[in-house]
C-alpha cells in the first residue's frame, strides 16, 4: 500500500508538469495463481501512453503483453492479481486516478467512458443475437445517454465515422451479415462510443487479411488524429508496430526489454532480443539463405523419388497443374472455389500460392496433395495424374507427396506419443523392420532438430513450434518429393517462424524437396518462394518468378497486396532487403 | 511401447555424441501420474466409487455380507430395523437386508447387461454412421430417430412381452431403449473427430479407412461414450427396478430391488422401511454411478 501511495504522489507531481502522460504504468507486477504455484506474468513493467499517440507493446505469446492490457482495464483473469506497482490514468473529468486497487464500482464507471477496448477476434466479440446498433449503443446506455433518439443519432454517426455505408440500415443488421473487417470496424465504433481518452487495441488485426488489416489500422490512425485519444496497441507484429506506433515497448517473459521512440528502437535496437526480433521478422530481416533454383532438375534430384524415380528425373517440372476448377455444392448453391488455375513447379523449388482467405489457395493445395477431387482440370505430379488416383494408388501417391497443416495443435493425435505418430507412416507403407523404424524415428527427429527423447512424449508436452517440427518430421519420414505446406508457419511466433523457415530451407537443399507453400503472408513468401501464383476469389490473377512479381507486380490486386505488407515505413528508410 | 523406449534410449546416446543446436526445456515436463492418483482420492470420487464397489461386492459374493438366505423366514413379519435385522423384516418375516444384498446380483447384472446391449449396438450403429457418412448415415440415424420417438417405458414393456418375463429379458428390453442414445452420441463424437486435421494427416500417412478408424477415431471419441455408459448404469438400474415394480421383471420370490420396493408398498403406512430402505439403496447406487460418470467425462476433457 505504501508503494501505491508513493506512486500516487509521484503521479500527482507529474500532473502539475505540462507533459502529464495520459496513462502511466510504473513497476507493474502481476502474478497468477495456478496449481503449480504462483507465476509471475509481468515483472516491473513501466511505460507511458500520451494523448494522441500510439504506444505499441510488442512481444511473442507468453510475454505478458495482454496481461498488461488487462491490468489497465481492470479485467485480469480471476486468478491474477497486481502485486506491485501503479497504473495512473489522467482522466478528463476527475483528474489523475490510480487504477490499481480501484473498487469495481469505479471501474464500471471508467470502462467504456474513459477506456475503450478493441478486442482481438472480431469473429466472436459481437453478440450474434443483437443488432449491430444495439451492440454499439450498449456502453452509451450504460453511461447514461438520455434519450433514445440521441443514442440512435450517435450510433449512426459512429458507423459513418468508421466508414460503414448506409449506417441507418446497417445498424439494424446482425453480426453474421458483416465480414471480418466490417465487424472489426463495428467494434472500433463501440470502443469509441463515449469518446474515451484511451483505447486499448489488443491485437486488433491479427485475425484479418493483410489488405483488411491495412484499412483497419488506417482507420484507427485517422480516428486517433481526429479525436486525440491515446492508443495502447498490443501486437506480436513488429512490422505493424513500426508503421503505426510513436513509441514501442518490447516485452519478453514479463519484462520490458527495450522501450523508447519507435524510430529509434526499431532502427537502432540496443537489446539483443529486439535485434533478434528484427532479424526474425519476415518484413525486415533476411531470414533464409537460399539459392534461387534454376529450372534444370540438377543431378541429384531424382535420388529421393522412390516411386517415380528415374523416369521423372529427366523432367524438369515435378508438378503441373492445368485448368484446375473446383465447385462445391450443386445447382443454385454451387460455389466456385477455384476457377481455371494453372501453374507448374520445377523440381527442388518452392512455389507459393498467395491470396487472402477465400481465395482458393488451400483448395488448390489440397488438390495437389490428393485430398480433394477437383471438378475439372488436371494435376500431374511426377508420373502420376493425381485427379484420377483412387484407393491403393492414392495411398501409394502419398509416399511422394505429404502435407503439413497450419494448426500444430490439431494435426497431431493427442493420444499418441510422438514416436507412435512418426512410426505410423512407416507401418502403413511397410518401410523397414520393427527395429529399423525406431532408428528412422530418431533420425527424423534429428533432422528437424528435436532431441530423440521426444519420441516418448505426447503432443501436449510440446510447444507450438516443437509440434510443427514433429508435423514436418512426420511428412519427411516417408521421404517424399513434394511437400504441401498449408499456412505451416502462420500460427507461430516470429522467432519460431524464422526457425521453421530456416529449417525448411535447409531440408530443401539437403533432400532436394519441392514445396508448395500456401500463405497469406507476403513477407514470408518473399523470403522463401522461387515462383508465385497470386489467387483472388478462386481466380489466378498473376503468376511468375517471385522476384519479378514482388519487384514489378502487374495486376492491381497484387499491387494492393504488396502495398499492404506492414513495415514499409521502416524498410524504405533504413533497411535494405 | 518397448520398441519406442529402446529407440529413445539409443537415440539419447546419439544425441550426446552430436548435440543439437536447439534448446529444449526438459525440466518443465510434468509427470502426470501422481496427479491422476491424487485426483482419484478426492471425496467426490472416492465415496461414489466405494458405494459402487460395495454394491458390486454384494452382487459377486452376497454370502460374505449376510449369514441369512434371501428366502429364509427369520422371525415375525414386519419388524422395524434393529441390530439383528438391519433393514427389518418383510411381510413374510424374511430379513430385508439379506434380500437387498442378494438382490444386488439380480439388479446389477441386469443393469450391466442392459448397458452392454446399449453400448455395443449403439456404438456399432453410431460409429458406422459417423465413419461411413452419406446415405448409410442418413438411413441409420433415421432408424435411431424412430427408436427415440417411442416412449422408453412403452418400448421396454413391449419387448418384455415379446421376449417373455425374466431378469435377462428385462435387461435386454432396457438395453434396447438406450441404443438410440449411444448411437447419437458416438456418431457425433466420430463426426467431430473425423473432421480434425490429425485424422486427415493419418490418411496422408498412408492409412487405410479401417486403420485410421481403429487407431485415431475410436480412441479419441470413446471417452464420452464410456462416461455415458457409467451414467446409463444408474438409469438402467432404475428402469429395471421399474419393470420389476410393475411385475415385468423377475418373478416374486426373487429378491430383485424393484420387486422388493413393490412388495412393500402395501405396508407403507405402517412399515415404511420395507419400501424406503431398498429405495434408498437404489438411489445411492444411481447417484454414485452418476457422480462417477461426471468424473470420467471431466477427466476426458481435461
Amino acid at each position: 500500500m505504501n508503494a501505491q501511495a508513493n506512486a500516487h504522489t509521484r503521479a500527482n507531481a507529474h500532473q502539475h508538469s505540462h507533459t502529464a502522460p495520459l496513462l502511466s504504468i510504473r513497476d507493474l507486477a502481476v502474478q497468477y495463481r495456478t496449481r503449480q504455484g504462483h507465476v509471475d506474468a509481468v515483472r516491473g513493467v513501466s511505460f507511458e501512453v500520451r494523448a494522441g499517440e500510439v504506444t505499441a507493446v510488442v512481444g511473442e505469446s507468453g510475454s505478458g503483453k495482454t496481461t498488461v492490457a488487462q491490468s489497465v482495464i481492470g479485467l485480469l483473469a480471476s486468478n491474477g492479481s497486481i502485486t506491485a506497482g501503479s497504473i495512473t490514468l489522467n482522466e478528463r473529468r476527475l483528474g489523475t486516478t490510480e487504477l490499481v486497487g480501484l473498487p469495481e464500482r469505479r471501474w464500471r464507471d471508467l470502462r467504456g467512458r474513459c477506456i475503450g477496448l478493441i478486442p482481438q477476434d472480431p469473429g466472436n466479440s459481437l453478440n450474434p443475437v443483437q443488432s449491430i446498433g444495439k451492440s454499439i449503443s450498449e456502453s452509451l446506455r450504460i453511461h447514461g445517454k438520455p434519450s433514445r433518439g440521441e443514442v440512435q443519432d450517435r450510433v449512426h454517426s459512429l458507423l459513418e465515422q468508421v466508414g460503414i455505408d448506409n449506417p441507418i440500415k446497417r445498424a439494424k443488421q446482425h453480426p453474421h451479415e458483416f465480414s471480418g473487417g466490417m465487424r472489426q470496424r463495428v467494434l472500433i465504433a463501440a470502443a469509441l462510443a463515449n469518446d474515451p481518452e484511451l483505447i486499448i487495441a489488443d491485437e486488433p488485426t491479427s485475425a484479418l487479411d493483410v489488405t483488411v488489416q491495412r484499412t483497419v489500422l488506417d482507420l484507427i490512425d485517422r480516428l486517433r488524429e481526429e479525436t486525440g485519444t491515446g492508443v495502447l496497441f498490443i501486437t506480436h507484429d513488429l512490422a505493424v508496430a513500426a508503421d503505426r506506433a510513436d513509441r514501442v515497448v518490447v516485452m519478453r517473459g514479463g519484462e520490458v526489454q527495450e522501450s523508447g521512440a519507435a524510430a529509434q528502437v526499431l532502427a537502432q535496437p540496443s537489446s539483443e532480443y529486439t535485434k533478434q526480433l528484427m532479424a526474425d521478422a519476415p518484413s525486415f530481416g533476411k531470414l533464409v539463405e537460399r539459392e534461387t533454383i534454376e529450372v534444370a532438375g540438377g543431378p541429384g534430384a531424382g535420388a529421393v523419388g522412390a516411386v517415380s524415380g528415374a523416369s521423372a528425373a529427366s523432367e524438369a517440372q515435378l508438378v503441373e497443374v492445368t485448368g484446375l476448377r473446383q465447385v462445391f455444392g450443386r445447382g443454385a448453391d454451387a460455389f466456385v472455389a477455384v476457377d481455371d488455375v494453372s501453374f507448374s513447379i520445377a523440381r527442388g523449388s518452392t512455389h507459393a500460392l498467395v491470396g487472402e482467405s477465400g481465395s482458393g489457395k488451400t483448395t488448390t493445395g489440397r488438390a495437389v496433395a490428393g485430398f480433394s477431387a477437383p471438378t475439372a482440370g488436371a494435376v500431374r505430379v511426377g508420373d502420376a495424374e493425381v485427379t484420377s488416383l483412387r484407393g491403393a494408388a492414392l495411398r501409394e501417391y502419398r509416399r511422394t507427396t505429404q502435407m503439413v497443416y497450419q494448426n500444430p495443435y490439431g494435426s497431431l493425435d493427442p493420444r499418441l506419443t510422438i514416436g507412435q505418430t512418426l512410426t505410423e507412416p512407416l507401418q502403413n507403407f511397410r518401410i523397414g523392420t520393427r527395429g529399423e523404424r525406431a532408428d528412422r524415428v530418431a533420425h527424423a527427429l534429428e533432422v528437424v532438430a528435436l532431441p530423440p527423447e521426444f519420441a516418448s512424449r505426447r503432443p501436449r508436452e510440446l510447444s507450438g513450434g516443437q509440434r510443427q517440427r514433429v508435423a514436418i518430421a512426420r511428412a519427411l519420414i516417408v521421404e517424399p518429393e513434394l511437400v504441401v505446406l498449408d499456412e505451416a508457419v502462420s500460427a507461430l511466433d516470429v522467432t519460431v517462424q524464422a526457425q521453421i523457415l530456416r529449417l525448411l530451407a535447409r531440408l530443401q537443399s539437403e533432400l532436394g524437396l519441392t514445396y508448395v507453400f500456401i500463405s497469406h503472408d507476403l513477407a514470408v513468401v518473399r523470403q522463401i518462394a522461387d515462383t508465385v501464383t497470386v489467387l483472388q476469389g478462386g481466380k489466378q490473377v498473376e503468376r511468375g518468378a517471385a522476384e519479378a512479381v514482388f519487384a514489378n507486380p502487374q495486376h492491381p490486386y497484387t499491387q494492393r497486396l504488396i502495398e499492404a505488407i506492414p513495415g514499409a515505413s521502416l524498410t524504405s528508410g533504413h533497411w535494405e532487403i | 511401447m518397448s520398441g519406442i523406449d529402446a529407440a529413445a534410449a539409443q537415440a539419447a546416446e546419439a544425441a550426446r555424441a552430436e548435440p543439437t543446436a536447439q534448446t529444449v526445456p526438459t525440466g518443465a515436463r510434468l509427470n502426470p501420474r501422481p496427479r491422476a492418483w491424487r485426483s482419484l482420492l478426492r471425496p467426490g470420487i472416492l465415496i461414489p466409487a466405494l458405494v459402487l464397489l460395495i454394491a458390486l461386492a454384494w452382487a459377486v459374493a452376497p454370502g460374505l455380507f449376510t449369514s441369512v438366505g434371501p428366502a429364509e423366514t427369520v422371525g415375525p413379519a414386519l419388524q422395524a430395523p434393529s441390530g439383528e435385522h438391519w433393514f427389518g423384516t418383510d411381510a413374510t418375516g424374511r430379513d430385508l437386508y439379506a434380500r437387498v444384498v442378494y438382490g444386488a446380483s439380480q439388479s446389477i447384472t441386469a443393469a450391466l447387461l442392459a448397458v452392454l446391449v446399449g453400448l455395443v449396438f449403439g456404438s456399432i450403429i453410431g460409429v458406422t454412421a459417423g465413419a461411413v457418412g452419406g446415405r448409410v448415415d442418413e438411413a441409420l440415424m433415421r432408424l435411431v430417430d424412430v427408436l427415440l420417438a417411442i416412449p422408453t417405458l412403452l418400448l421396454s414393456l413391449s419387448i418384455v412381452i415379446l421376449l417373455g418375463f425374466g431378469t435377462a429379458n428385462a435387461a435386454i428390453a432396457v438395453g434396447v431403449t438406450s441404443v438410440a442414445v449411444f448411437a447419437r452420441l458416438s456418431r457425433s463424437q466420430v463426426v467431430s473427430v473425423r473432421a480434425s486435421e490429425f485424422v486427415e494427416a493419418a490418411y496422408g500417412s498412408g492409412g487405410t479407412f479401417f486403420s485410421v478408424l481403429w487407431r485415431h477415431i475410436l480412441p479419441n471419441s470413446l471417452t464420452a461414450v464410456i462416461a455415458l455408459a457409467a451414467l446409463q448404469l444408474g438409469s438402467a438400474i432404475l428402469q429395471i427396478s421399474t419393470l420389476g415394480f410393475l411385475g415385468y421383471g423377475a418373478p416374486p420370490p426373487t429378491p430383485e430391488w424393484g420387486l422388493l420396493i413393490a412388495e412393500g408398498r402395501n405396508y407403507i403406512a405402517t412399515s415404511w422401511w420395507i419400501t424406503a430402505l431398498p429405495g434408498l439403496v437404489v438411489v445411492l447406487v444411481v447417484l454414485a454411478s452418476n457422480r462417477l460418470s461426471r468424473a470420467i467425462s471431466d477427466g476426458g476433457t481435461a
